[in-house]
C-alpha cells in the first residue's frame, strides 16, 4: 500500500518505539502535523519555541535513556534548533531532529524560510541527513535513531523538503541497519584491560574519575562495584553525577573549577587517575600541564578521540564503559589483594581533606543563601527528585550542596553551558518520568531565556517546581567580574528582573516567593503539594554569594579560591602535604 | 610534521564539506586537499596532505575516522607509498628564450600541452621535489599561470616501513 512521506515516518517513529515527539509546526511541515492529528499513540507536545522543542527532547532522552525527538519547520524553525543540538552533542544525549525544508526544486533559491540546515547543523550534530527522495525516507530514519543511540550518542538532524513528505510510496521498514563506514567498539582490548587491573592493583593513591560515559552507558552498577571492590575513592565530573553515589563514603563529589577540596586535592595527590567515560575537559583539568602530576592515567571512554586529545594516557581502553569494567573486575577479583589494608592510609587522607574544608557557606538569618535553598530542596525531597539546572552559580550550587545518589537524575547543559536549558529540559523530563518530582534549578537570568515555556507546562499539566535563586545578577559572570575584573560589573546587572510570581500566574501557574530564610522551607513545602501545574518559586537570595571553591581559569586545580571567611585567595601547595 | 593522509568516503554530497569543515572547526590545517571517484562509484578517496605533530596527527585521524561517511584513514608517513601531483604552467618567454625553456620541459619529461604566439604552456608530473625544481627553473621564463592538481598518494605493495 502506498503511504505518503509524513504517514511513513510517522510509522517509522512508532516503529522506533517513540512516545513523545515534541515540535511547533509551520509551512512545510504541514503534511507531518496532519497526519498527527489523527494519531492515537504518537503525541506530539507543542513548545513556544523551537530551541525548547530540542532542550525538551534531551532531557527526555537524558532521563529515560530512549532517544528524545523533536520536529520543526524549515528556516528559523530550524535554525532555532541549532543551540538544542550543540548542546545535546557536547553532552553525547541521543536525539533526532527533524526539520522541515522547502520542495527539493526550491533548494538554493533563497525561497521562502529556506535554510541550509544541512550545512549549518554539520558541526553541531554526530550526524546529518537531506532526505532528497521519499523512497530513502524509512532507510534514514532508521539510521538516524541507530546512529543516535549507538557508539558515542549524539544528535542526528533529518531535514525533510516538502515534496518528500508529500511525495507517496511504498512503506518498507527496514529490517537491519547496516552502515559499513560505522561499527563502533565495544568491547575493550583484552591487553589493556589487563594493564588497567594491573595499574589498579599496583596503585599506592588511586582516584577514579567517573563521567558521563557512565551514565550514558548503564555502568553504575559496575562502578560501583569497581571502586567498592578496590577501596578507590570517586570523584565525578559534572555529567557524571548520580553516576556514583554522592552519598556513598567513597565519594568525595564533583572535581574541577568548582569542585570540592578534597576531589581536587585527591587528583593532584594520586598515583593512578582511572578516567571512565570522561573527556578531561578543561573546566576538569584546570592548567592541563599540571594536571594530576604524580599520576599515571588509565583512560576508558567509547570515543577514539576522547584518548589523548587533552591530556597525556598511559593505559587507554577503547569500548563501553559497562562491558570494560565488568572485566576490569574479572581481572581484580583474581588478585586478592586485601584492599582494605592496601588503601587504609591514603583513604584516611582523603578523609583528612573532606573534613579540612568540606563544601559550606555562612548561613543567615536574615538574608537567603542561595546554597540553603539547594540543601533545603535535597532535604525536602529526601534527595528523591530529578534535578534539571540552569547554567551559571545555580548549576555549581545545585551540583554542589544536593547530593544525588542515582544516574538519570541530575540534568545539566555541561559541555555547552547553555542557559535556557534547564525548564525545558524539565518538562522533557516529566514527561518521560510522569510520576518524578522534577525541579529546575535556576537563576533569574537563565530562567527568562526560555521562560515562555511556562505555557507549554501549563497547558500539560506538569508540576514542574522552578526554583529561581533570584540574585538580580547575572551571579556567574559577576563573580568573574568581581574577582578578576576589579569589581567592574559590566552590564551583569539586571536591574529590571520581572515580578516572577506575577509572570507564573500570568501563565496560570503558581507562584511562590521567599525572601527570609524562614520562609523557604514553607515554600518548597508547598510546592511539591501542588501536582497539576508548575509552580514557580522566587527566592530572594544574597547576591553577594559566590560559588566557591574556585579554580581560576589556568590554574593547576589545587590553586584553589575559597570564600572570605577563610583564607583569601589561598594557594596550596600540595608537594607540602605528606601522605602516609 | 608533513603527512599525507588518504582517506576512502563515501561518495555522497556533502562528505567534502564534512571533512574540511572537521579540519577548519578544530583548527587543524590543511596544505592540499584532492578528491577523486575510485573505480566503485559509491567511493571517493581523498588524499589530504596536512602538518602537524604527532598528537594533532593522531587526533587528526581519529577525527576522520569518527564521521560516519568516512569508510577508511590510513597515514601513508607509516608506510611506503608514491606521491604524484601534476601542474600546468604557462609561461610567456622572451623570443630568444623559447628554445632554452622547451629544452629544460624536455628533460624534466614535461609536455607541451597548449602553445600560443607567444605562450606555452606545460603539463609535468612527479612529485613535490621535482615539481618545485621544474618551477625554480621555469621562473626566468615568465611564468604567466600555473595550475596543481595537489597531491594524489597510493601505499606501494608490501612494504612497510
Amino acid at each position: 500500500m502506498k503511504m505518503s512521506g509524513a504517514e511513513i515516518l510517522v510509522e517509522c517513529l512508532k516503529k522506533e518505539g517513540v512516545r513523545h515527539v515534541f515540535g511547533y509546526p509551520g509551512g512545510v511541515v504541514l503534511n507531518i502535523f496532519d497526519v498527527l492529528y489523527d494519531e492515537k499513540d504518537l503525541d506530539l507536545i507543542l513548545t513556544r519555541h523551537e530551541q525548547a522543542a530540542v532542550h525538551a527532547a534531551d532531557g527526555y532522552a537524558r532521563v529515560s535513556g530512549k532517544v528524545g525527538v523533536a520536529i520543526v519547520t524549515s528556516g528559523p524553525g530550524a535554525t532555532n534548533t541549532v543551540t538544542g543540538l550543540a548542546t545535546a552533542s557536547m553532552d553525547s544525549i541521543p536525539i533526532v531532529v527533524f526539520t522541515g525544508q522547502v520542495p527539493t526544486m526550491l533548494i538554493g533559491n533563497d525561497a521562502f524560510q529556506e535554510a541550509d540546515i544541512v550545512g549549518i547543523t554539520r558541526p553541531c550534530t554526530k550526524h546529518n541527513y537531506l532526505v532528497k527522495d521519499v523512497k530513502d525516507l524509512a532507510q534514514t530514519v532508521r539510521e538516524a535513531f541507530h546512529i543516535a543511540s549507538t557508539g558515542r550518542p549524539g544528535p542526528v538532524l533529518i531535514d525533510l523538503p516538502k515534496d518528500v513528505t508529500s511525495g507517496m510510496c511504498d512503506f518498507v521498514w527496514p529490517k537491519e541497519v547496516n552502515i559499513r563506514s560505522y561499527n563502533p567498539k565495544y568491547e575493550g582490548n583484552k591487553w589493556q584491560m589487563k594493564q588497567a587491573a594491573e595499574e589498579i592493583t599496583k596503585a599506592k593513591r588511586p582516584v577514579i574519575m567517573a563521567g558521563g560515559g557512565v551514565i550514558l552507558s548503564g555502568a553504575s552498577k559496575e562502578l560501583k562495584e569497581l571502586a567498592e571492590l578496590t577501596k578507590m575513592p570517586v570523584t565525578v565530573t559534572l555529567m557524571g553525577l548520580g553516576g556514583f553515589p554522592g552519598t556513598n563514603n567513597l565519594s568525595m563529589g564533583m572535581l574541577g573549577m568548582h569542585g570540592t577540596y578534597c576531589a581536587n586535592m585527591a587528583v593532584q595527590n594520586a598515583d593512578l587517575i582511572v578516567g571512565i567515560g570522561v573527556r578531561f575537559d578543561d573546566r576538569v583539568t584546570g592548567r592541563t600541564a599540571d594536571f594530576a602530576p604524580k599520576a599515571k592515567i588509565v583512560h576508558i571512554d567509547i570515543d577514539p578521540t576522547s584518548i589523548r586529545k587533552t591530556t597525556r594516557v598511559d593505559v587507554p581502553v577503547v569500548g563501553d564503559i559497562k562491558q570494560v569494567l565488568k572485566e576490569i573486575i574479572k581481572n581484580l577479583k583474581e588478585t586478592k589483594e586485601q584492599w582494605g589494608a592496601v588503601r587504609k592510609s591514603w583513604l584516611k587522607q582523603v578523609d583528612i581533606w573532606k573534613m579540612e574544608r568540606p563544601l559550606d557557606y555562612e548561613h543567615d538569618n536574615k538574608i537567603i543563601k542561595p546554597q540553603f535553598v539547594v540543601e533545603k530542596i535535597y532535604e525536602l525531597t529526601k534527595g528523591d527528585a530529578v534535578i534539571c539546572t540552569e547554567v551559571g552559580q545555580n548549576q555549581m550550587w545545585a551540583a554542589q550542596f544536593y547530593k544525588y545518589d542515582k544516574p538519570r537524575t541530575w540534568l545539566s547543559s555541561g559541555g555547552l553551558g547553555t542557559m535556557g536549558y534547564g525548564f525545558p529540559a524539565a518538562i522533557g523530563a516529566q514527561f518521560a518520568m510522569p510520576k518524578a518530582t522534577v525541579f529546575d534549578i535556576a537563576g533569574d537570568g537563565s530562567i527568562q531565556m526560555n521562560i515562555q515555556e511556562l505555557a507549554t507546562a501549563v497547558i500539560n499539566k506538569l508540576p514542574i517546581k522552578v526554583a529561581i535563586l533570584n540574585n538580580r545578577y547575572l551571579g556567574m559572570v559577576r563573580q568573574w567580574q568581581e574577582l578578576f575584573f576589579n569589581e567592574r560589573y559590566s552590564h551583569t546587572n539586571l536591574d529590571v528582573v520581572p515580578d516572577f510570581v506575577k509572570v507564573a500566574e500570568a501563565y496560570g501557574a503558581v507562584g511562590l516567593r521567599a525572601t527570609t530564610p524562614d520562609e523557604v522551607e514553607p515554600v518548597i513545602k508547598e510546592a511539591l503539594k501542588i501536582k497539576d501545574r508548575p509552580v514557580f518559586m522566587d527566592f530572594v537570595v544574597d547576591w553577594h554569594e559566590k560559588v566557591y571553591p574556585m579554580v581560576p581559569a589556568g590554574a593547576a586545580i589545587d590553586e584553589m579560591i575559597f570564600g572570605e571567611k577563610k583564607e583569601k585567595k589561598q594557594k596550596f601547595d600540595s608537594s607540602q602535604i605528606k601522605i602516609a | 610534521m608533513k603527512h599525507t593522509i588518504s582517506v576512502l568516503v563515501e561518495n555522497k554530497f556533502g562528505v567534502l564539506s564534512r571533512v574540511s569543515g572537521l579540519f577548519s572547526g578544530r583548527g587543524f590545517n590543511i596544505e592540499s586537499l584532492s578528491v577523486g571517484e575510485t573505480i566503485d562509484p559509491d567511493i571517493s578517496s581523498m588524499t589530504i596532505i596536512t602538518r602537524g605533530d604527532d598528537l594533532i596527527i593522531e587526533q587528526i585521524t581519529k577525527q576522520l575516522n569518527k564521521l560516519i561517511d568516512v569508510i577508511k584513514v590510513t597515514d601513508l608517513m607509516e608506510v611506503e607509498h608514491v606521491e604524484r601531483e601534476m601542474v600546468l604552467i604557462k609561461i610567456a618567454p622572451a623570443k630568444g628564450d623559447r628554445p632554452d625553456a622547451l629544452r629544460i620541459t624536455d628533460i624534466f619529461r614535461g609536455r607541451i600541452v597548449d602553445s600560443g604566439p607567444k605562450t606555452f604552456t606545460i603539463e609535468i608530473t612527479g612529485d613535490e621535489k621535482k615539481i618545485s625544481a621544474f618551477v625554480e627553473m621555469m621562473k626566468p621564463y615568465n611564468i604567466k599561470e600555473f595550475v596543481s592538481t595537489g597531491k594524489v598518494a597510493i601505499a606501494r605493495e608490501g612494504l612497510k616501513k
